[in-house]
């Protein structure tokens, strides 16, 4: 039953559909995620966060909270070590300004925005502790707060940090304002090619702030035991990150830590930093027992990671052929509270896949009072395509050109040169193109009033850097696949697919796990789309390093020179005397008779900004009293370079785009002029339901990754960033208005379809 | 902590009894004293469904009862789903259709959507979207959720 098809067949385990072997344990309720686990003696801590948006804490009285019975320990800033605040480099793991990390999990002296944590109880259980927390006294004296980036960088804006220290996401900004940072690209001169242009066309488009909106939300366990050793267990998608991390805030070494990841339940890219775990650890510090922080939902949208609000202004220039001749984008991305924000992202995610001989992007990094942006599933792209891909429907539109003719005209290949100046990786953006132009969907009659279609492409860069694998053969000839790379959404069995194919068994011998701090090499987090590419490139090379071990081992046993010893789908044969063979399972069996155990540990780096490109179209329809879009049909179009389990590709695909389509309709963030967040429920934050939306179909392509031996090319989050642009391009071709600003909210697209019948009536 | 009432109910078809404090929803008690952990917790205010049970035969969000309401009740959890080690038709669908991806959701989902078949064994796919609306899921984007409902349900009528 709708089984996705892919196109090539050259592989045995890659391609097909297994079951995951931890599904079971998630379809009978045995999983263990990060609320389910317990120790004895375990305490309960909960934090007093800030009310306002912007203050000064003047004095905090926690007298009554320690007294009250059943409460343990209590603590504040003062109780954490103060941190410098400046940009420390580190490596793979990117440039980090650890003070404010620390600030930004505990206040100290100021707090940022609404729900900014400044104390914390621990307590018997966690009732008492929420009843100790409210009996914590707070002076504050209120500061003005900043809501937005255009009022962030106004001439006579409140200054949030008396001394900025600009960012870095990837790239480090440099200091452009009291409250931003600056990122710039471009090529050739923008000046010239507006002159050559036959049409230029200036838009303004906003985007409000949107969580990831993940099920569970943050849990932790930490026990800081008499040696100053610290265990956590908890939910992550980057154990070593949260590690080293919170070795840097509560200033102990690092090889004192032991991060256990648990099962994890959803993170879409706000699950890599640290929150609550240097609280819960200062917590056990103090009492001497294991503490279990757990956010509450409100506490998960006011005081997590969220992903940017943006001001976007874009001027095209384009030729009457259609070529695109140039660009001015100003990108202003909301930072929160500290700055490093996805603003490097977004600018690369613009117009990467196009080629613009003149363009000049300037990205800005703005510090608001808000929690600190985090990234968020393709972060910043979404945003930039709502402005980008918007303008190339209307630059389109004007020239009265299809709408993937215009994009043709104007697609960057592969080698081509792109703004950061490195040439476009291998890739068939062609093909994607001409696919959705001969698709059914495509050229299906979209009949009834109201009623439009939109189309919208995006290009997106996946992660290698850094992952570590380690295989083990057993006696039986099982074999046991242990990665660092937390497992979000079935990445285990994409794993132990790839660890079958290169070593040529079937996937039930492999049983894929995740491994804790000690237990594995270092890895960046599950982000980037890099878990089934890039650490699966690590598999693949440590697969291989088994072979060649396994390899001698028969050459021992017969003999014979290794590079006699041939291996094909897990037999291996004696080329001088093929009816001389050993299956994969025998000569697991007699590995004590070759040398003793079998097993391979790598840590590897595998090439990073390997494109991907998705193209989404859908059908949708009006209300034009409501302002209410439905969508009536849904076809998205992605190259994942090689599907390596095509079931979960296609959930990548469906669940970015609904994520996508909730951002397009529904989500943002609803602050007041003070600075306080008012929705913060999934009541009032809505995430999309069963009834929002239809089935989603799905078209795989696959055209090979080169830094792969499958040719895969990671493929989580491209998918989220098109339905944006794409909804958007369906009401312009709908009702004839264009919306510019996200979320296209009922009361938004009611107003526009109203201005546009009183301008008609004017006209009249 | 001298206020807990002794409540004793049916759990998964066993007979059951619990100390709880009037303030302790039944999702805490399932939770933390009696450690069936595999309903979860989205929200804790009736608004994902994770924490979906089902008590005499109707389905609740666990985190929106108090457990001293549960007096003489029966109340069915994950933990009970799968009867004598045998998987119902909806746990194997959901292994076989990729219904989930992180799991969080599933337990909830797939409490739902037993409460759902138990009513009607055979919905059409607005049935089921419609009746689910009240689950939230954030990964899949529901599509595999919903054929992996609708094929239990032809697994169910083929029984
Ligand atoms: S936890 Fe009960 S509805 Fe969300
Ligand atoms: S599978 Fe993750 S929330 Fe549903």
């Amino acid at each position: 039953m709708n089984k996705p098809e892919t196109t090539n067949n050259e592989f045995n385990v890659v391609g097909t559909t297994p079951i995951r072997p931890d599904g079971l344990d998630k379809v009978t309720g045995r999983a263990v995620f990060a609320d389910d686990f317990h120790l004895p003696n375990m305490l309960h801590g909960k934090i007093l966060r800030s009310p306002h948006a912007h203050a000064r804490i003047k004095s905090i009285d926690a007298s009554a909270a320690a007294a009250l019975p059943g409460v343990r320990a209590v603590v504040t800033g003062a109780d954490f070590p103060v941190i410098e605040h400046k940009l420390i480099n580190q490596g793979a793991a990117g440039m980090i300004n650890i003070g404010e990390l620390a600030d930004n999990c505990m206040a100290k002296g100021k707090v940022f925005y609404d729900g900014h944590a400044l104390a914390a109880v621990a307590a018997d259980n966690p009732h008492v502790a929420e009843e100790a927390v409210k009996l914590i006294k707070v002076d504050y004296e209120l500061l003005p707060p900043v809501m937005d980036v255009r009022s962030a960088m106004a001439e006579d804006a409140p200054v949030i940090h008396e001394n900025l220290q600009p960012g870095a996401f990837i790239v480090p900004a440099e200091k452009f304002l009291p409250n931003a940072g600056r990122t710039q690209f471009g090529n050739g001169d923008t000046e010239q090619g507006f002159a050559e242009a036959d049409l230029i066309l200036e838009r303004e488009y906003t985007a409000e702030t949107i969580h990831q909106g993940y099920i569970e939300s943050h849990v932790t366990t930490v026990n800081w035991d008499s040696n100053d050793y610290v265990t956590v267990w908890t939910a992550t998608q980057g154990q070593f990150g949260l590690r080293d991390h919170l070795a840097d805030v509560i200033q102990v070494p690092i090889g004192n830590i032991n991060v256990i990841p648990l099962e994890i339940g959803g993170g879409f890219g706000g699950k890599e930093r640290i929150y609550i775990d240097p609280v819960a650890a200062m917590l056990s510090k103090k009492t001497g027992c294991p503490v279990k922080v757990a956010m509450r939902r409100d506490e998960v949208f006011r005081a997590t990671g969220p992903s940017s609000g943006t001001y976007i202004k874009l001027k095209f220039g384009v030729k009457k052929d259609g070529a695109l001749v140039a660009a001015d984008l100003h990108l202003a991305y909301e930072a929160g509270a500290y700055a490093g924000g996805p603003i490097f992202l977004g600018i690369l995610s613009s117009t990467s896949r196009y080629n613009i001989p003149h363009i000049r992007i300037n990205g800005f990094d703005v510090i608001v009072n808000k929690p600190t942006m985090r990234p968020y599933r393709a972060p910043g792209a979404p945003q930039a395509l709502f402005a980008v891909e918007q303008m190339i429907d209307e630059l389109a539109t004007e020239l009265d050109m299809d709408p993937i003719d215009f994009r043709m005209k104007n697609l960057a290949k592969t080698g081509d040169r792109l703004v950061p100046g490195f040439p476009l990786a291998p890739i068939d953006t062609v093909n994607l193109m001409e696919t959705v132009k001969a698709h059914p969907h495509y050229n299906a009659p979209l009949d009834g009033l109201n009623r439009g279609r939109g189309l919208a492409y995006s290009l997106w860069f996946n992660l290698g850097e850094t992952s570590s694998a380690r295989i083990q053969v057993n006696l039986d000839g099982s074999v046991t696949l242990t990665t660092a790379s937390p497992d979000l959404s079935g990445t285990r069995i994409s794993l132990a697919m790839q660890a079958a194919e290169a070593l040529g068994i079937a996937v039930e011998q492999v049983s894929p796990a995740v491994c804790d701090t000690q237990s594995i090499g270092f890895a960046i987090p599950s982000v980037g789309s890099r878990t089934t590419y890039g650490t699966g490139a690590v598999v693949c090379e440590v697969a291989e390093e088994i072979l060649g071990q396994m390899r001698a081992r028969a050459a021992l046993l017969w003999e014979i020179d290794t590079g006699q010893v041939a291996v094909e789908r897990g037999i291996f044969s004696n080329t001088a005397d093929p009816e001389q063979t050993l299956s994969f399972n025998q000569l697991a069996g007699r590995m004590f008779e070759t040398g003793g155990p079998i097993s391979y540990h790598k840590t590897g780096n595998p090439q990073s900004f390997i494109p991907g490109i998705a193209a989404h179209l859908v059908d949708i329809e009006v209300d034009p009293d409501t302002g209410k879009v439905d969508i009536l049909r849904y076809t998205i179009f992605q190259d994942v370079g090689k599907a390596v389990h095509p079931d979960y590709v296609e959930g990548q695909m469906q669940g970015a785009a609904v994520q996508g389509i909730g951002m397009a309709l529904n989500e943002e963030y609803f602050y007041d002029d003070e600075g306080h967040l008012k929705n913060a429920s999934l009541l009032d934050y809505r995430l999309p339901t069963t009834l929002d939306i239809p089935m989603i179909e799905t078209v795989i392509l696959e055209s090979p990754n080169p830094a792969h031996p499958f040719g895969v090319r990671g493929c989580g989050e491209i998918s989220i960033a098109p339905p944006p642009a794409a909804i958007a391009n369906a009401i312009y071709d709908a009702v004839g208005v264009r919306i510019n600003s996200m979320p296209m909210a009922p009361h938004k697209v009611c107003a526009a379809i109203n201005a546009k019948k009183i301008a008609a009536a004017a006209a009249a | 902590m001298g206020n807990k009432s002794h409540i004793t109910a049916t759990i998964n078809g066993e007979a059951r009894d619990f100390l709880c404090e009037p303030r302790q929803s039944l999702l805490e008690v399932l939770r933390d004293v009696l450690y069936l952990t595999g309903t979860k917790e989205g929200c804790n205010d009736g608004n994902c469904g994770a924490c979906s049970v089902i008590v005499d035969g109707v389905l609740l969000d666990a985190c929106c009862m108090l457990a001293v309401e549960t007096e003489g009740s029966s109340i069915e959890t994950i933990e009970g789903l799968a009867k004598e080690g045998e998987l119902h038709p909806l746990q194997s669908a959901f292994l076989e259709e990729t219904g989930m991806q992180c799991g969080i959701c599933t337990p909830g989902f797939l409490m739902s959507a037993k409460a759902l078949l138990d009513k009607n064994p055979s919905p059409n796919e607005q049935q089921v979207r419609h009746w689910l609306a009240g689950n939230l899921c954030r990964c899949t984007g529901y599509d595999k959720l919903v054929r992996s409902v609708m094929k239990a349900a032809d697994t169910l009528a083929e029984a």
